[in-house]
């Protein structure tokens, strides 16, 4: 109903974190509509991060990571139906299973998925697997426990590089083949790429650097891949860890601006249409979702972060049930972390906008420090290792703009603190994972096509 | 400005009772409230909260050109704070000893049994005396290794290196500075004797966990096993008494909630946490900036002295809501009872676990029971903040 | 019952560790790892970590039910 916000039909499609928290957000703010949840695996929402680590070193089983509620949100959940199809004038999702819901207010959520294998067979090849849901990880670690001689893990960003260190603490064989130059490298640049090869090498994984895996090969089962560099593994077992799709395939006849990078929506989680006119009764929050950020010259942001899934469903469930003068903008730093080889990785801010670094606390010897991003002058990320304790601190830099390098003072302050480096950031293009972050640009995704 | 002597108001023993109407002047001259001394006080939640975290400010006292031994982990800065406190946590917390203290939790419950047994209705107790000192004494005792029946002799250097940790503006601190110093050094004398008997014959207790580590590279030198047992020692009694002792002030001042928490001890947890919010065992911490630091508009100097005022910031209404009511089902507490960043308490969960068995032991006993005395007489310390007795009529 | 840890919040001091170790466990000197799934004979030491923890980030609870068809 228009007029009164609390009440009326809101659908969420998605059924993971962002579409969890949105559903108890809107209940806390006072919604008492009815809520209908989508979501097209067959589990109530679950957490995905613990898939990559406990699950894989056998210390949680993969069905088990359903996520608590911090209330009940009263929804319909519609678990196992993939939306299919959006009318925005006729305000109607289309399910799979031929149903159409009718919504007054809709937030879309529907994440991403991994991106697979580029060749059909040989990614149906046994053995060979991709690492999102609870299902790959329930496989993924049944082979890993049943002893493989080796593990491929092709790509080296924080998700290959986290189920190679599950690897080596399970003392299994792995090779880690990445296209870039040094792991991590991606969303970390050039120093700390450095530091995440030589802890890898340093644990025992064989990584294979600045080469492609050409080639899956096997007769039914995977049994090892051809490189580009003429070389070849053989192993067991092999997890294609490329990176993400964003699952915007069922809005293409929407006319929303939804594309490879995600659904472009304001700093109120509103979604644009392909003209670039906002909506006022679409919202978009978590990995789908492309939006802009005032401290990173208002460029548009895609973001892969459990952090930001929760923080945007807050303001895009706050703003569903708001009057306009009364909604609130997303403008959460970005925070990222990763454990892996027994160390704590922790980002805040952006990395990849940067120009140059400082080593602002601690040594890259001592495996324990904090580093800098500047960009044109002023502080735009931080990344702690082992020293989460000081991230408060650069992302009050990061908020309030600071100067780059950091001010001086810090205690364990680093030799070369007052010496920036070149961030070393490369072009995403070149690298074999999909980037967590990525500044996506001013720029539509797609072109209009005039018909 | 009033402002400017408001330090030395705090510290004064008169308003030891009650000094939230004095933090809550702190915080409306704030945030930063320059003395007339040169030091600076701190009061407001969100700035303690970033001056704790912020790399720049040192707990060192020799940050401020002060010629002193090296400190004890509580007062150095990183790399060697991590060091040192990395070293001390390997036989008490994870990652090396994750189950300590939680194993401890049977006899903790024990000890309070066998403390509260004598309690009988009609009786009148002194909470302090009978309850919230002998327990942490006995078990940081245990803990370390160290005889209980010496508690005559360590309370004697404890009291003494309290006083000189305490702050004391505009007042001659030589003589308490120096009786300090001499009970440190004979404390830690004492601690490293009672470690060298353990040397090659371990017992279960830190002390020869300490003494008998067999990596060289992870071996506290003498001065530093000193400065450290002196420290966990010290620091396993003197707060934990008041966080217990305030707790059940603060519950006889409250029977509604005392009641609540009788019917519902699975509140107890909480009900700690919003002790160590409203009325917190440490009021303040000192740190010195090593460069010059802006903090809300205000320029501090490098060196200067600035005082953290831990309890005001709990009772900031910018950040609690209705920060003056003590509500033990209080969401989002999340408190600088015990401190916040690098130098975090170290024995938070024993005294966490020590606060729940106390007042889960006691508060059966408290059905009908009514302060003796309130306020009741506090010890001189305004920093460890607590009642020296608490008698209480069973 | 069923945890989740923030760990965007997380500092790594531990806490939890400390009071419920067969939930919590540190992996390295900051990164933590923890049971999804919460036994009903740990529920009451989860509870006083997530009391317990500075960052406020632990959330027990229980997992979404009903409701689905």
């Amino acid at each position: 109903m228009p007029g009164d916000l609390t009440d009326g039909r809101i659908v969420i499609v998605g059924a993971s974190l962002a579409g969890l928290r949105a559903a108890e957000a809107l209940r806390e703010k006072g919604f008492t509509g009815s809520l209908t949840v989508v979501g097209d695996e067959p589990h109530p929402p679950y957490d995905r991060p613990p898939l990559s680590k406990q699950v894989l070193l056998g210390r949680a089983t993969a069905d088990t990571t359903e996520l608590p509620m911090r209330r009940d949100p009263e929804a319909e959940w519609r678990l196992g139906v993939r939306a299919t199809g959006l009318d925005p004038l006729a305000k109607r999702v289309t399910l799979d299973d031929g149903e159409s819901l009718p919504y007054d207010r809709l937030l879309i959520a529907t994440g991403t998925r991994a991106r697979p294998w580029p060749n059909p067979e040989e990614a149906a090849l046994d053995g060979v697997f991709t690492l999102r849901t609870r299902e790959d990880a329930a496989g993924l670690a049944e082979r890993m426990a049943a002893g493989p001689r080796r593990v491929l893990v092709i790509g080296g960003g924080f998700t290959g590089s986290e189920i190679a260190s599950a690897c080596r603490e399970l003392g299994l064989d792995v090779t880690v083949t990445e296209r870039g130059p040094a792991p991590l490298v991606g969303a970390l640049g050039g120093t700390l790429s450095k530091l995440a090869a030589v802890m890898q090498r340093n644990h025992g994984v064989d990584l294979r650097t600045g080469v492609t895996v050409t080639a899956l090969r096997g007769n039914g089962s995977f049994t090892g891949a051809e490189l580009s560099d003429g070389s070849r593994v053989d192993a067991d077992v092999c997890v294609a860890a490329l990176g993400a799709i964003r699952n915007v395939e069922w809005l293409a006849d929407s006319g929303l601006a939804a594309g490879p990078r995600g659904i472009a929506c304001d700093a109120g989680c509103r979604a644009f249409n392909m003209y670039g006119i906002v909506t006022d009764d679409i919202f978009v929050a978590g990995d789908v979702s492309r939006f802009p950020h005032p401290l990173f010259g208002y460029q548009m942001l895609s973001l892969e972060h459990w952090g930001n899934a929760v923080e945007q469903a807050e303001v895009a469930a706050h703003n569903m049930v708001s009057p306009g003068p009364l909604r609130r903008p997303h403008l959460a730093i970005p925070t990222f972390w990763s454990t892996q080889f027994g160390l704590n990785i922790k980002s805040v801010g952006v990395p990849t906008f940067s120009d140059h670094v400082v080593i602002a606390q601690g040594s890259l010897e001592a495996r324990r420090l904090a580093m800098a991003y500047g960009y044109q002058g002023r502080v735009t990320a931080a990344v702690t290792v082992d020293m989460a304790k000081s991230l408060d601190y650069y992302r009050h830099l990061i908020e309030t703009a600071a100067p780059f390098p950091p001010p001086p003072g810090a205690q364990d302050r680093a030799i070369a603190a007052d010496i920036p480096i070149p961030s070393d950031v490369p072009d995403p293009k070149g690298l074999s994972h999909g980037p967590t972050v990525a500044l996506t640009g001013y720029l539509p995704d797609r072109r209009l096509t005039v018909v | 400005m009033d402002s400017e002597t408001l330090l030395a108001r705090i510290t004064d023993y008169a308003n030891r009772p009650h000094p939230y109407p004095l933090y809550a002047e702190l915080r409306e001259a704030g945030p930063v409230v320059r003395q007339a001394d040169g030091s600076h006080l701190v009061g407001t939640y969100h700035e303690i909260a970033a001056l704790l975290h912020d790399p720049r400010m040192s707990a060192d006292p020799r940050t401020r050109g002060e010629v002193t031994r090296k400190p004890p982990f509580l007062r150095l800065d990183d790399p060697e704070h991590h060091r040192l406190r990395t070293l001390a946590m390997r036989p008490f917390g994870p990652p090396h000893s994750p189950g300590r203290v939680d194993a401890m939790r049977g006899e903790i419950d024990r000890i309070t049994k066998e403390l509260t047994g004598p309690f009988e209705a009609g009786r009148q107790i002194d909470v302090v005396d009978d309850f919230a000192y002998p327990l942490p004494v006995t078990v940081i005792c245990r803990l370390l290794g160290v005889p209980r029946e010496d508690e005559p002799l360590f309370r004697a250097w404890s009291d003494a290196l309290v006083a000189a940790a305490d702050v004391r503006p505009e007042e001659d601190t030589t003589e308490t500075d120096e009786a300090g110093d001499q009970a440190r050094g004979e404390m830690g004398g004492y601690l490293v004797n009672l470690a060298e008997q353990r040397r090659g014959r371990p017992g279960d207790d830190m002390l020869s966990a300490f003494v008998n580590e067999p990596d060289p590279a992870l071996r506290l030198t003498q001065e530093e096993l000193a400065e450290t047992a002196v420290l966990l020692l010290i620091a396993g009694h003197e707060t934990t008494v008041n966080l217990i002792t305030n707790g059940v002030l603060t519950l006889l001042r409250h029977p509604e909630h005392l009641d609540h928490l009788r019917r519902e001890p699975g509140l107890l947890p909480r009900a700690v946490e919003e002790l160590l919010r409203y009325e917190p065992p440490v009021h303040m911490r000192e740190r010195i900036p090593h460069a010059d630091i802006d903090v809300a508009g205000t320029k501090i100097p490098q060196g200067a002295s600035v005082v953290l005022v831990l309890a005001s910031g709990n009772r900031d209404p910018l950040r609690f809501p209705d920060p003056d009511r003590f509500d033990p089902t209080r969401p989002d507490n999340q408190h600088l009872g015990f401190g916040s960043g690098i130098h975090l308490c170290y024995g938070a969960p024993l005294a966490r676990i020590e606060a729940q068995a106390a007042l889960g032991a006691l508060i059966p006993h408290l059905g009908t029971a009514r302060l003796v005395q309130d306020p009741p007489p506090y010890r001189q310390n305004a920093m460890l903040r607590g009642p020296r007795h608490l008698p209480v009529q069973l | 019952m069923r945890t989740v840890v923030d760990l965007t919040r997380c500092q790594g001091y531990a806490q939890c560790v400390f009071l419920a170790p067969k939930m919590f466990e540190l992996h390295g000197e900051e990164g933590l790892l923890y049971a999804t799934a919460v036994p009903d004979d740990q529920v009451e030491r989860v509870r006083q970590a997530a009391a317990a923890c500075p960052v406020q980030a632990i959330l027990l609870g229980e997992k979404v039910s009903g409701g689905a068809r």
